[in-house]
């Protein structure tokens, strides 16, 4: 049984994609125990999964021998992840947005506005090499809360 | 003796293993269904998750080659199975219907569950893609292009 007490962790992972696996399991779980919401579970599993192909492809550009660092903790309340990769970093500011223009038709892009819509926090350190996403228990994000102020979409 | 259809049906066999799965010789994991019928190709995803960019690129060549194979495809995706995807799946979709109309087809999405739909809708992909609740209301519309 996954305990409901409130827990911190940091360890690092390969820059594969199914690295990920594991540790998106155990934090989903801790997320169930500390009954959670499914959407936001649902959320959560979302954000991380764009963040880490984020890390491993643009950050680490999939060099093996590099790694993504996971920093998390979970409460009562909410969660917290931390990615950290090995890149140079990036200018979040600087990436379009995927929904307007050609924008909309292109094939990739979409992962950190997913995450932003998703998770109710989300920053970047100056070197833009780390993302910290929050989520709290039962808050709608972004995604929730804009489609139900939206009219015609 | 040797009897020419045994040779077409091991080449059968070994063409459906390629386009199935992710190496010829590896056991037969189909990540999708495909459904021939008057009106359509259906196409289902059989996994529950797909988020690994190994199998977006397996399932990319599968579509694309049953694409190429049909003149003015009417292709219906079919996401029945599917709980959980990324974003480079949306990327697939949109290459995938970039190849259909390039080879003047059509093509539909359906049975997408209600917090998958949420990911088109909030990334605005509800503009181009044709989204319907089942596969008989894709089928349904789909043009006439006799």
């Amino acid at each position: 049984m996954v305990s409901k007490s409130p827990m911190s962790r940091s360890l690092k992972v390969a820059s594969t994609p199914s690295a990920i696996v594991r540790v998106c399991k155990q934090i989903l779980a801790k997320l169930k125990a500390h009954s959670f919401p499914n959407e936001d579970i649902f959320s959560v599993h979302l954000a991380m999964e764009e963040a880490f192909i984020n890390a491993v492809e643009h950050g680490n550009k999939m060099d093996a021998n590099k790694e993504v660092r996971i920093d998390y903790s979970i409460d009562g309340d909410k969660v917290e992840i931390a990615m950290t990769d090995e890149g140079e970093g990036f200018k979040p500011n600087n990436v379009p947005d995927p929904r307007y223009g050609e924008n909309l038709y292109k094939t990739d892009g979409r992962g950190l506005f997913l995450i932003k819509a998703y998770m109710n926090e989300v920053e970047f350190n100056e070197r833009g090499n780390c993302v910290r996403m929050v989520k709290y228990k039962g808050k709608p994000s972004t995604s929730e809360s804009e489609l139900q102020s939206q009219t015609g979409v | 003796m040797f009897d020419i259809r045994d040779g077409l049906t091991y080449d059968f066999k070994k063409r459906l293993n390629f386009i199935f799965t992710e190496a010829a010789m590896a056991p037969i994991k189909p990540k999708v269904s495909v459904e021939y019928t008057d009106n359509a190709t259906i196409v289902t995803f059989t996994t529950e998750k797909i988020l690994e960019e190994k199998d977006i690129q397996v399932l990319q060549e599968t579509i694309v080659s049953i694409v190429e194979q049909t003149e003015r495809i009417s292709l219906i995706l079919d996401f029945v199975n599917v709980k959980f995807l990324s974003s480079s799946v949306l990327g697939l979709l949109i290459r995938v219907s970039k190849k259909v109309y390039e080879n003047d087809g059509q093509l539909k999405l359906c049975n997408i569950n209600p917090k998958i739909y949420e990911i088109f809708k909030i990334t605005r992909l509800t503009k181009i893609f044709d989204i319907y609740p089942d596969v008989e209301g894709a089928v349904r519309g789909l043009s006439d292009v006799s």
